[in-house]
């Protein structure tokens, strides 16, 4: 009776989801990766074969990870969480540069990018500072506080630089926002993005007059009020030196690369052979699909390798074309369940420290498929992110595994240890 | 409320993405329109490759069309490979072997399957090809070489390999490119720009076109024809007199430093180096371990270069101010220069000064003043310093920095070389160390179109031009600053009178006064370098090489010439003969000592190359 109760329930549902969509995503990386060489099944030097492997791999991760007592997690995550931004910052020290991105350490043939397991990292001890009794998430200091948990990390991926991977940290806002954080910061976050394209699309001098017209429409509509002056003044100076320093961060951090891919989505350029061309030809690999595509390995963008590094970031442009409307509806509605079911599950554990976790597992996939699928459907710029579980790539996978499968540990053991 | 945020955005962002696939997968049929229309294929428009000119505008080389069996892996349907085999006239191995690499570089690009047919084996290849679908036939340029000479200055375009295309990504499987001599330095000049046009296929991979209304496509930029400093002619004659010999020559115009001939020998006929027989052609000559005809022998060989560099040594005694001219040596058969230490002579009139020891080339003469030199410095490094800049500022000891992908540095010893191996301070060297350096026998080393150079450098009295091939450039005789600038010896012009005086005495009363050609006032002198090889693990000495440098005519110099002949034994046997020969077919157009050209034709050294390979006893400098 004991042992059974230590061992615990593990949710079902949420393991077959997650077990439909790693084998969904290998039968389409496995067309993505064939399109040369059609009678090849195994060999490791193609991707399909080597995240055959990596699946593996993540199996004997999963039976390690549930075969840990919950208790593991939350005591020791301050120490994970250490190590994981000291895994960061040896990047700078031993990490290699593949595609300009200082992000990985290579052992021989494997290489690690350990970005994608800080988030599981991060995830742990954010759930610890915000469980802890005597934070206050409403408190300024607090909140700072919490802002430097996910704000290192964010600030050492950006310097591989890997924006993409750094921007899946804006994730944490919504647990923060769950235990108590002020609307006005989620508010912020939008506002701030919203502003962000709008000073990229249109110049800054424009934008400040915009701002400068709206405040002013605003000061008079309300003049009978009496409103505070010096309160229009601090929030209009706050938008033209927020607007003002992403125009500086545009120009002067971002890669040409970075700059091309906004340019793109936000119309400035259009150029079908040139950098646009990831986003065109996904579009048009999706849009070929048609309500049932084209059947598993016959879709011809996919085999005439028209879509670059589609068996990674695009890969639900296979899915989109060989699978369409009905695979990719599916696709879209197995995330949405998993999401939601995370989520459910959350709200019902006893300890703070277990529902602010899964709200993080949560919100990192909901961050990665949001921006994943948004980038290869073309309504967002393109942000070299992966669709977990989909996309190929050992890190991805096994991050994302062990993200899921400490949440449910700790959800099986919510009754002992909750 | 708080937790049914985030439960909406997921909801809200799920719909947002089920309606944008709806609308680009169901309702927007232009995706799917575009999507048979998105294959683009590439064709490439490959320029002719520019010619190649000597230096009077005579045609050296230039192209003919030659036809590939290409293929593009994936388009082949139900190919039947014995038939296709007999019509190509290869195995079904081989064809199998070659379609199997073709896979592993790309199923989608074309790669050669079969290179450079003739004419004849197209015309009768061509009609039958619509029965092999996934094959085409491609044309090409080949060489055309119009000169059977010079394969060591052209170099020669083979298909790139591998390594090529990884390298640089203009070059794709099937490209040419020039792997040595002018064609590898030149490369980028002669081969032009590829242009490329887009054409649009359709689902069933037809041409429909240009891909919009070809915007992305590019022209072609022609190959630029280039004209070498090379005289043909010459070049031809230098072959000829080589015949049956080994060793090079090299010639150059003091006043401009342009090469006016580089020959090797032996050498072989570029036209071998084309075609389907190339890489067989190619095999034999690289593996001709003993002849070497792939080693160029006037820009690699690196001999010592005996009494030839006398003057360089006479030239510095000046310049240092440790001799005059009018300063007497008496030479009693060689110079005793410490207890059992002796510098050998002939017999010559005695005493000699310093134009006379050039004359006779008298070894007592040089080996004092390189004493002298080294006298002059408190210490023999500093001695070996000096030495060292002066023979540096005639190009020797280090690349001379020409437009030929190849070359060696020769050495130059520096008084560290010596520190080391005598183990300095421990025990100490001095001048008497040394003193072989003084007759070029030490531990100099040159090559022959450093000697050239440094001929050169003599006749200019006290500069060089750096010694090139590229003459001009389509017309464009304008030369990058490196190939018109002077380079300046540490030597000051007026030593030089003496020396040039003595080189001509060489042709008047010294070694090389039966090869005197009428009406040309010829400086030059004669070397021989001691040749030792071994032979199962034993030092043997074999026949020592001929050495010759001259330069005329003396008061205006147009031609400065090295040339080396192995195992040719004294220097005006073999060297002296070619190198007169060469001035007066150069300077005259016209033979007048058709003595002297007979008896070089008709001699072979193929006896004396072999004798140390028969493995029986030999003697030698017969």
């Amino acid at each position: 009776m004991q042992s059974s109760v230590r061992k615990g329930k593990f949710d079902w549902t949420t393991i077959f989801l997650f077990i439909a969509i790693v084998i969904i995503g290998w039968i389409n990386i496995y067309s993505a990766s064939l399109s040369d060489n059609a009678d090849v099944f195994f060999n490791f030097g193609f991707p399909h074969s080597k995240q055959l492997v990596f699946i593996g791999l993540s199996v004997i991760l999963i039976f390690f990870i549930l075969g840990v007592d919950s208790k593991f997690y939350e005591r020791f995550s301050s120490i994970i969480y250490l190590l994981a931004i000291g895994s960061l910052l040896g990047l700078f020290v031993f990490g290699s540069t593949i595609a300009g991105q200082t992000a990985w350490y290579v052992f021989g043939n494997v290489s690690i990018q350990p970005s994608e397991f800080v988030k599981a990292a991060t995830a742990l001890a954010m759930a610890k500072y915000l469980s802890d009794i005597q934070t206050n998430i409403k408190d300024f200091k607090d909140q700072l506080k919490a802002f430097v948990i996910i704000g290192v990390p964010i600030v050492l991926i950006l310097l591989q630089p890997d924006p993409g991977s750094a921007m899946v940290y804006l994730a944490f806002i919504f647990p923060m926002y769950r235990e108590g954080l002020h609307f006005i910061y989620l508010l912020l976050g939008f506002f701030a993005g919203f502003l962000f394209v709008i000073t990229l699309a249109f110049d800054p001098p424009l934008v400040i007059f915009g701002i400068l017209l709206i405040a002013l429409i605003l000061f008079l509509k309300n003049k009978k009020k009496k409103p505070n002056l010096l309160k229009y003044i601090v929030i209009c100076s706050a938008c033209i030196g927020f607007s003002l320093s992403v125009d500086f961060v545009f120009d002067n951090v971002f890669k040409q690369h970075h700059r091309d891919r906004f340019n793109i989505v936000l119309g400035k350029e259009v150029d079908i052979r040139g950098v646009g061309y990831n986003t065109n030809q996904s579009e048009i690999a999706i849009g070929s699909g048609g309500w049932t595509g084209k059947g598993w390995t016959e879709g011809t963008q996919t085999k005439g390798n028209f879509v670059p590094e589609q068996h990674t970031d695009y890969i639900f442009s296979t899915v989109g074309e060989e699978w369409g409307f009905l695979g990719s509806f599916i696709v879209i509605l197995l995330f949405v369940l998993l999401i939601l079911r995370i989520l459910h599950l959350a709200e019902k554990q006893k300890s703070t420290f277990n529902r602010v976790y899964g709200y993080s597992v949560a919100s990192i996939i909901f961050v990665h498929f949001f921006v994943n699928i948004s980038m290869v459907i073309g309504l967002f710029p393109t942000v070299g992110i992966p669709l977990p579980f989909l996309s190929y790539g050992g890190s991805g996978l096994w991050a994302f595994t062990v993200l899921i499968f400490i949440f449910l540990r700790l959800d099986s053991q919510k009754h002992i240890h909750g | 409320m708080r937790t049914l945020l985030i439960y909406a955005l997921v909801i809200l962002t799920g719909i947002v993405f089920t309606a944008r696939l709806l609308y680009l997968q169901v309702f927007d049929n232009s995706l799917k329109l575009r999507s048979e229309l998105n294959a683009v294929n590439k064709v490439y428009d490959i320029p002719q490759r520019g010619f190649i000119f000597d230096r009077n505008g005579e045609l050296m080389v230039s192209n003919q069309p030659s036809y590939d069996v290409m293929v593009i892996p994936n388009t082949i349907k139900n190919l039947d490979t014995t038939a296709f085999s007999n019509l190509l006239n290869i195995t079904k191995e081989q064809l199998e072997t070659s379609l199997q690499r073709a896979r592993v570089y790309s199923p989608r690009l074309p790669s050669v399957i079969l290179p450079q047919l003739t004419k004849d084996e197209y015309a009768h290849i061509q009609e039958s090809m619509y029965r092999f679908p996934g094959f085409y036939i491609q044309k090409r340029a080949l060489r055309d070489y119009q000169v059977n000479h010079s394969a060591n200055i052209l170099g020669f375009i083979a298909e790139v390999n591998q390594r090529d295309i990884e390298q640089n990504p203009y070059y794709q499987m099937g490209d040419l490119i020039g792997k040595t001599g002018v064609e590898a330095q030149y490369e980028t000049l002669l081969r032009g720009q590829k242009g490329v046009m887009y054409i649009q296929k359709d689902r069933f991979n037809r041409d429909i076109g240009p891909y919009k209304e070809g915007i992305y496509d590019t022209l072609p930029v022609q190959g630029k024809d280039i004209k070498l400093t090379i005289d043909a002619a010459l070049q031809a004659y230098g072959t000829e007199l080589m015949k049956n010999k080994r060793g090079g020559i090299v010639a150059i115009e003091p006043k401009t430093g342009e090469i006016l001939a580089l020959i090797t020998a032996p050498s072989y006929d570029p036209a071998l180096l084309i075609g389907r027989e190339r890489s067989k052609n190619y095999t034999q000559l690289y593996y001709d371990s003993i002849a070497k005809p792939l080693y160029d022998r006037g820009l690699l060989a690196e001999y010592p270069p005996g009494s030839t560099f006398k003057m360089i040594t006479g030239l510095i005694a000046l310049q240092e101010g440790v001799s005059s001219i009018n300063e007497t040596v008496y030479c009693n058969r060689g110079l005793r220069y410490g207890q059992n230490a002796f510098l050998g002579c002939r017999v010559h009139s005695n005493p000699v000064d310093l134009k006379e020891a050039v004359a006779v080339s008298c070894n007592a003469y040089f080996g004092t003043s390189y004493r002298k030199i080294f006298d002059k410095y408190n210490t023999p490094q500093e001695g070996m310093d000096a030495w060292e800049k002066h023979l540096k500022s005639f190009g020797l000891g280090n690349f001379l920095g020409n437009d030929l992908p190849i070359g060696k540095r020769g050495k130059v010893p520096t008084s560290d070389y010596y520190n080391k191996i005598y183990n300095y301070p421990t025990y100490k060297w001095y001048s008497t160390a040394t003193i072989s350096n003084s007759i070029g026998q030490g531990e100099i080393i040159t090559t022959p179109i450093q000697l050239a150079n440094m001929t050169a450098a003599i006749a200019n009295r006290g500069y060089y031009i750096t010694p090139h091939i590229l003459k001009e450039l389509e017309g464009d005789v304008t030369k990058d600053s490196l190939y018109t600038q002077k380079n300046y010896t540490t030597i000051d012009p007026e030593h030089f009178d003496p020396i040039i005086e003595g080189m001509f005495d060489v042709y008047n009363k010294g070694s090389a006064r039966s090869l005197q050609v009428p009406g040309i006032e010829i400086c030059g002198k004669t070397g021989t370098a001691e040749n030792f090889t071994r032979i199962d693990g034993k030092k043997v000495q074999l026949t020592d090489h001929s050495i010759f440098v001259a330069f005329a005519p003396k008061d205006n110099p147009q031609i400065a010439i090295a040339v080396f002949v192995e195992h040719g034994h004294f220097g005006s046997r073999y060297a002296g003969k070619i190198a007169s020969l060469m001035i007066e077919k150069y300077l005259n157009g016209d033979i007048t000592r058709k003595d002297m050209e007979d008896w070089i034709l008709l001699n072979s050294l193929e006896d004396e190359y072999a004798k140390p390979l028969s493995g029986e006893p030999f003697r030698i400098n017969q």
